[in-house]
Formats: C-alpha cells, sequence, structure tokens
C-alpha cells in the first residue's frame, strides 16, 4: 500500500490514518506528534501529545504545565509501537529536542523530519541519517542562493566588527528556542567568557538549556537601574534579545547599540537592511539549499514530500535530479518570510 | 578585491554617517593607493568599465545556474548583482591570494569585449560571495551604498587631517585612480594646480546672529548687505572656459547657458543667482523654474530670465585675492564690474545702519521688499576663507512667520533616529464641498527637543489610525506652530502654498486641533 494512502494531508495537519494522529497539527486534537517546540509547530490544547521530554518541557515552559491532558515521553531512538505503527523519534539537529518522527506501517517508512539542519550547533545532537521509502522535507531555505556559511565564521566576523567599536554595545536578535543559545554557546565556544545580558524574553529558555547541561556561561537580567551607570555597565558588551526588539525604543537606549539579527533570511542583503541591521548574521537553524539536497542523497528515499518554503525551486531540482518529488500542500504552514529562521 | 568587499559590506549596513565614515577612513588608511583610487572612483561614481553592463552578466550567470533556478532566485532576491554573486559556484578552496582592486580595473579597462567576458569568469571564480558582489555592483555601477561624493571627499579629509575645502576644491582636476591627489594627501608631492582651469572654490559661509553676539559686535568695523533670497552661486571665468557652480560645488552651466558666455577678463565672483533683471526681481518661485530644468531652451532664457547679484569677488586674472580684507576685495569687485558691464551681472548694494535699532528696523521692514530675506554682517578686514568662521561672517534674518497646525502623518527619520518617528507632516483647515478639512501644508522634522522627540513618538504610536507602507495616520489632534522663513505660491502642492524651511516652534499638547489656523490664513501670508 502506498505511503499516501494512509499519510496525507487533512484541514489540521498531517494525518497518519493508522494512529488516528496529527504530526504538527495547527488546531486542537485528540492525538498528536509534535516535532520540536516552536511555536508554528507545537500547539497547546492538544487531548494526547507525544515528543522529546525536551519538548514537553519546552511546550510547558510555554503554554503550562497543563498544555495536554496526557503527555507521552519519546525519547530519541527508543522505538515504542502504537497501534499496527512502530514510531520512533531521532534528532532532527534544528533546535534543543527537535525530532523527525520515523514511521514504520504496513512494510513502509515514513520520516517526516520536521525543521532540521545539519550544520555545526553546540546546542543540540547532530541530525541522524535514517533509510526510509518517503522523506517529507522542509524547503523553507530552498533557493540555491541559499548557501549558509559556517557558524564559526559568522560568529568571528561579529568578533573582528565589535573591536573595531570597543565602546558600542551589540545588541543581537534571536529567536528566543534555539537560536539565542546557539548564538551564546558559539560565543562561549570562540573564547567569549565575559557576561552576556538577557532581554526578559530570553531568560526562561536559557535557563532552561542549562539545566539540560547545555552550558552557557555568565547570564545576566539587564541592569534595573537606568541613567549613565547602567549605560556605563553596557559599553562594549553582548545584549541578546528577541528580534522584535530591533528598531524598538528598547533597543535604543542601549549604549550607541550596533544591531546584529542571527537569522538565515540575512543572506540576503535587502533583508537585512529592511530590518535596519547593521551586522547581519548569517546563522541559520534550518537547512540550506545543498544541505537539503545532500541529506535527500543521504536519505536516498524512494519518494520525496516538500514542505513549507520555498517549494517551486526545489521540487524544479529534484525532477532535474530524477528524484520522485511532489509538494505536500499543508494548509496554515505558509510562512511569512523572516518570521521563524 | 577583499578590503574593497568589507567596505561596501560595511557601508550597506552602517545605519549613520559617522559609522560610514569611520569605515571609509578605516579602510583609505589600510589600501595600497592604486586599488583606493579606483575604490574612490567606484564610489563616487566616476568609475567606467565599457563592456561590462548587465547583459553580460546575465549571460555569465546562465552558463552556470539552470535559467529556472536563475529566475526564482533573481525574483526572491532582487538584485541582480547579489543574485549572481550567491549563485555563483563556489570553489571549493579559499583563494590564498587576494586580487587587488587596480589589477580588476586596468584589466578590465584594456580588454575587447570577448576579453572582459572571459575576465570576469575568471575573478567570479577566485572570489569569494561577498567580493563577487563588490565585483558586480562595482561593474554594473550605482552601488547604492548610500556614500555621495562629498561625503567621501570627507572621509579623505579625515583620514588625511587635510581641510575637505581644500580638497574640494582641487577635485574637479583630478581623475581616477587620484594618483596626484594621494601624492598630495601623503605628503610626498605639491597639491595639484588649478591655475587657468575653471574650477570650484570653496565658499565662505556666516553664522547665524545672536542676540549675544549684537554686544560684541561694532557695527562700524561690519559691512552691511542685504540678504538676497535666491541661490548661491559661483562664476568662475578662466583661460578654459566660463563655469557657474552651485553651493555645493556642482556644475549647474548646462542650466544657465546665458551667464556662462565669456566675458573680457577672468576671475572668480560669489553671488545670488535671482531671477528676473537687476530692475525688476522676479519672485523665488521663478527662480525655482530655472533650478529644476538640467537644461533651458531659448525661450525659456527669455520668459524666465537670471541674472547674478554679485557681492565678492575670490580671483581676478591670475590673482587670488582671498586673502585681502574685503573692503579691498569690494573695490576690486566694483571695478571688475565695471569693467565686464554685462546686463547679467550687478552689485549687491550695502546697506547703512549707524545702530543696531536702525539696523533691526531695516531687517523688519525687508518683508515688504520681497527677495530679501535678513541682513548679511561682514567684517570689513576678513579675508576670504572656507567655510564657516567665528566672528566674521552673519546672517541676521527677518523673524519667521508662525502658523498653528495639525499633525497628519509621521514617518520614521533615518540614522539615530530610525526607530522614532521623527518626520511630521501637518495640515491646515480648509472649507470643502465635504465640510471642512484638513489639508497638507508642510513637514517638518526638527525645532524640538529629544524629550519633545520622545514624546511626539509616543504620541504618533498610540494615536495611529492607518499606515501606508513607512506612513502613519495619526489623528488630527496635535496642534504645533510651526515656524517657517516664508510661504509662497505653488502648483506642486495640493494645497497651492509651499512654506520654506518649516520647523517646530512649540507643540500645543493644549490647543483644540479646530482652533488652528485656515489655508487662507496661510494664503494671507504669501510674500
Amino acid at each position: 500500500m502506498d505511503v499516501s494512502q494512509w499519510a496525507y494531508p487533512k484541514a489540521a495537519g498531517l494525518y497518519i490514518a493508522p494512529l488516528d494522529a496529527y504530526i504538527d497539527p495547527i488546531r486542537p486534537v485528540a492525538r498528536a506528534l509534535i516535532t520540536h517546540g516552536h511555536a508554528d509547530h507545537a500547539r497547546a490544547g492538544h487531548d494526547i501529545v507525544y515528543a522529546t521530554p525536551q519538548t514537553l518541557d519546552i511546550m510547558a515552559h510555554r503554554y503550562g504545565a497543563d498544555f495536554a491532558k496526557t503527555k507521552v515521553a519519546a525519547p530519541y531512538a527508543q522505538p515504542f509501537t502504537l497501534g499496527d505503527c512502530d514510531i520512533e523519534f531521532i534528532s532532527a539537529g534544528h533546535v534543543l529536542g527537535s525530532a523527525q518522527i520515523v514511521i514504520h506501517y504496513n512494510g513502509k517508512t515514513l520520516i517526516a523530519a520536521g525543521d532540521y539542519k545539519r550544520k555545526f550547533d553546540p546546542t543540540v545532537r547532530p541530525f541522524d541519517v535514517r533509510p526510509c521509502d518517503v522523506f517529507i522535507t522542509e524547503a523553507t531555505f530552498g533557493l540555491p542562493v541559499f548557501k549558509h556559511p559556517d557558524p564559526r565564521d559568522e560568529i568571528a566576523k561579529l568578533q573582528k566588527i565589535r573591536a573595531r567599536f570597543p565602546k558600542r554595545s551589540c545588541f543581537i536578535g534571536a529567536y528566543a528556542l534555539g537560536k539565542a543559545q546557539r548564538v551564546i554557546s558559539l560565543l562561549r565556544q570562540s573564547g567569549y567568557d565575559a557576561p552576556i545580558y538577557l532581554h526578559g524574553a530570553l531568560q526562561t529558555l536559557c535557563h532552561y538549556y542549562e539545566s539540560q547541561d547545555i552550558a552557557l556561561g555568565d547570564l545576566r537580567a539587564l541592569p534595573q537601574k537606568t541613567g549613565s551607570g547602567a549605560t556605563k555597565e553596557l559599553e562594549g558588551q553582548i545584549i541578546i534579545g528577541p528580534p522584535s526588539a530591533i528598531g524598538s525604543p528598547w533597543a535604543n537606549r542601549l549604549p550607541d547599540p550596533m544591531i546584529c539579527f542571527a537569522s538565515g533570511w540575512m543572506q540576503v542583503k535587502a533583508r537585512a537592511k529592511q530590518r535596519a541591521v547593521e551586522i547581519p548574521l548569517i546563522l541559520s537553524d534550518h537547512a540550506d539549499w545543498d544541505d537539503i539536497l545532500t541529506t535527500i542523497e543521504d536519505v536516498n528515499p524512494a519518494e520525496i514530500w516538500v514542505t513549507h518554503g520555498n517549494e517551486d525551486a526545489l521540487l524544479f531540482e529534484l525532477a532535474r535530479r530524477g528524484r520522485k518529488a511532489q509538494a505536500l500542500h499543508m494548509i496554515g504552514f505558509e510562512r511569512i518570510t523572516g518570521d521563524e529562521g | 578585491m577583499r578590503d574593497f568587499a568589507d567596505l561596501l559590506e560595511n557601508l550597506v549596513f552602517s545605519p549613520g554617517r559617522n559609522a560610514k565614515l569611520a569605515h571609509l577612513q578605516n579602510w583609505l588608511l589600510k589600501t595600497d593607493s592604486a586599488s583606493r583610487g579606483y575604490g574612490v572612483a567606484a564610489i563616487t561614481g566616476d568609475l567606467a568599465l565599457p563592456y561590462v553592463k548587465g547583459k553580460m552578466i546575465r549571460d555569465l550567470a546562465q552558463s552556470t545556474t539552470d535559467e529556472v533556478l536563475f529566475r526564482l532566485s533573481y525574483d526572491f532576491v532582487g538584485d541582480l548583482a547579489e543574485t549572481v554573486s550567491l549563485l555563483w559556484p563556489q570553489s571549493g578552496v579559499e583563494t590564498p591570494e587576494d586580487i587587488h582592486l587596480h589589477d580588476v580595473v586596468e584589466t578590465l579597462q584594456a580588454s575587447s569585449r570577448s576579453e572582459a567576458e572571459a575576465y570576469m569568469r575568471h575573478l567570479l571564480d577566485n572570489l569569494t560571495q561577498t567580493q563577487r558582489w563588490a565585483l558586480l555592483k562595482m561593474a554594473t555601477g550605482g552601488l547604492r551604498v548610500g556614500v555621495s561624493a562629498r561625503l567621501m571627499r570627507v572621509a579623505l579629509a579625515n583620514a588625511f587631517e587635510t581641510p575637505v575645502e581644500e580638497i574640494e576644491e582641487i577635485w574637479p582636476l583630478l581623475s581616477p585612480p587620484y594618483e596626484a591627489l594621494f601624492a598630495w594627501l601623503e605628503g610626498k608631492a605639491e597639491k595639484p594646480n588649478a591655475e587657468g582651469r575653471a574650477v570650484f572654490k570653496p565658499l565662505m559661509l556666516a553664522h547665524p546672529l545672536e542676540d549675544k553676539d549684537q554686544e560684541k559686535i561694532s557695527l562700524s568695523d561690519y559691512q552691511m548687505e542685504w540678504k538676497w533670497d535666491g541661490a548661491r552661486v559661483q562664476l568662475v571665468c578662466a583661460k578654459e572656459g566660463v563655469r557657474l557652480f552651485s553651493r555645493s560645488g556642482d556644475d549647474i552651466s548646462a542650466s544657465f547657458p546665458e551667464l556662462v558666455s565669456p566675458l573680457p577678463i577672468e576671475g572668480v565672483l560669489d553671488g545670488e543667482l535671482l531671477a528676473g533683471t537687476p530692475s525688476q526681481l522676479g519672485s523665488f518661485n521663478d527662480l525655482q523654474q530655472r533650478l529644476n530644468r538640467k537644461k533651458a531652451s531659448q525661450k525659456l532664457q527669455e520668459t524666465q530670465p537670471v541674472f547674478i547679484r554679485c557681492y565678492d569677488i575670490l580671483q581676478q586674472n591670475d590673482s587670488d585675492l582671498r586673502h585681502l580684507p574685503l573692503r579691498e576685495r569690494r573695490l576690486i569687485l566694483e571695478s571688475h564690474l565695471a569693467l565686464l558691464s554685462s546686463e547679467k551681472l550687478d552689485i549687491s548694494a550695502l546697506v547703512d545702519a549707524s545702530d543696531w535699532s536702525e539696523l533691526d528696523d531695516l531687517r523688519l521692514s525687508c518683508r515688504d521688499e520681497g527677495l530679501i530675506e535678513g541682513i548679511m554682517l561682514k567684517r570689513k578686514d576678513s579675508p576670504y576663507q572656507i567655510g564657516r568662521v567665528t566672528g566674521q561672517w552673519y546672517k541676521w534674518k527677518r523673524n519667521p512667520l508662525f502658523a498653528d497646525v495639525v499633525i497628519m502623518y509621521a514617518q520614521r527619520g533615518h540614522g539615530r533616529r530610525s526607530s522614532q518617528y521623527s518626520d511630521f507632516t501637518f495640515g491646515a483647515w480648509q472649507e470643502t464641498s465635504e465640510g471642512r478639512q484638513l489639508v497638507p501644508v508642510g513637514k517638518a522634522y526638527s525645532g524640538f527637543t529629544d524629550a519633545e522627540l520622545k514624546q511626539l513618538d509616543k504620541f504618533v504610536r498610540q494615536h495611529t489610525t492607518s499606515r501606508f507602507g513607512p506612513v502613519r495616520e495619526v489623528e488630527q489632534k496635535l496642534v504645533i506652530e510651526a515656524a517657517f522663513d516664508s510661504i509662497h505660491l505653488s502648483k506642486r502642492h495640493k494645497s497651492g502654498v509651499a512654506m520654506r524651511f518649516p520647523r517646530f516652534h512649540t507643540i500645543r499638547w493644549d490647543k483644540d486641533p479646530e482652533e488652528a489656523d485656515t489655508l487662507e490664513t496661510l494664503q494671507n501670508l504669501v510674500s
């Protein structure tokens, strides 16, 4: 039986018929399998949620402990049986706890990779390559212009510019889950051990990462006091906050801030300029064009389903390579460029 | 290419003038002089690379990238140079040696069309992505990194600790890669010589006169003139020809052919471009008709005549007069103009006043005269120096006009103000068939303190009614007292009037918007 006969999109999301369950549903359902904790994948209000222990923790931090009636923890690489299916959550390398969901049913294997990446990230387990019949890939950066550089080079670039402006503070906009901790971790690995100041919106998740044995060094809240004392303390320091703070009066209160944004979209200069970013840091938690194609070669599935992002170019390229590929039109997953990357 | 590419990237993302200057200066001081010269030319828009055009770059791109993928990518990125730089296959090895910008430019300039294409391919194969982007931006012209030619010269001046005016003065003599300029700036050669050339000489400027200045000034030490409400110009007559320059040193000869016909004596005159004839002045609006045109037909020259009212002379024949005191230059100017006897040139008359109150009466009366916006006071012993020199020249403008107007729209500012709503459009009331409505009459982005700006920003955020791209429409409830130098009839504006130099005077948080001024009131102020 074809995989498409038991796994297909419905209004709430990708439906797995033999489980009567959805993967990353966009509205409350009876049974949900969640790939990772970003808000467009993990929502509150399902009856039963299957996810990795970290994803369950992150959902509890975001939505409160009662985000679902029943939570079932599925640690990495520990297969379990549910109805007629064998299920396994394996690492996707996207953010802490992110998983590809492997489903064996009726002699066929489906992998819903969720969001994933292959580049260096000290805060996550690397992407786990498994063979399968159908591989569902994201295409967030599915255009050949996206070739994300080595993240360590981006951090080195930032430090070089900071050294030229020792008095200026440095504000880095980074998503609260995953990107912020990755930036901190990369800074620490590069040898930067000064305090890093956090916007309030980032503190909970950073502390959660630390509780999961991901060392982030000396993290501090912004000084409560205002005026010249606070300004003095922040001169030459790194402050990390949510991207929404870019261009806000909050960020402008920092001493002569150089505004950075850590995102894969920063590869396109016009996008960086639109957001009034002074130092674009090309740091993505998604696979770039080459890494999507490499992953497909590595996994070598019989069939590829492509979802959210720039599907057109990727479908065209896969067809050119003689691969069977089609778009998985999932309602509600149309991304707004720059929303999360 | 490496340093130049890094520079362009830094410039693109630098939010303000000072950051751009810091990057430019840093680059000027660390780059070899030949590459530096071509980089300067690329930024000022003076670099010509024949053959390397958009078409060639598209062809090159499509030889390495599938057409469909190229099209989808270009759609997304929106800039040809950047798209191609991102799509070009990166060679596996890091290029061990930097390719020098001057080698790139000189090779391309010496190439035939097919050689140029082959060389571009070679370069793209051996550069990093940022360098490819810089190369392609440079090759297609229009860097769009937010650096004007003037800002580039300021950076040169800062980097080499030389007055920018001296660089401005010789700039017209220079061409890429500016070897003579750098040799002089680095103290290895004499300053390039402007003799016989019709080049712009930097202007001497005046400080606004403040109340406290009056005590320090003894009027008998000062020459007084009317401050004409035209456009400051410099007329240069040299061996190579006659040229007219604007205040900023732009050559505007083509717009005013009747003023650059050969004159019997060489010299450099400083004066005001005015509409009309010496015996019958036109309005500032008339002058605007001419200033806006790149070329002037014979008919336009006749229907909208212009002339220059001169007030200083900087050079006569081969003699530089700038070191002489003003009183001597004034005598030379009078005799010079007498010798020229051109109907397109006259002299700005002196104003006579024995004390401040008499002078103040003259200043206040000048609104009735039209085309006069105040009084100039110039020290009689002042040499002609570059820029604003303390204590030498003052401008004492007539008092501004005021109107109570209502804030209608706001937009974010630039640079430091990019996160705040600091550019405001305001309106006055007009009776229409649909009732009383506000019609926009001006735009202001100065005159408030930083603390007031914070309050204004907060007001805009809390009272936005709709958005049009970057523009926010706000509730019509905040009145400001706007100050402006004058107001004129204008066909280009919906309200039919245009203000000159409008700015905030006071924010009237207390005032009912219904009590703001009407358009009719403003029309009555038209001079």
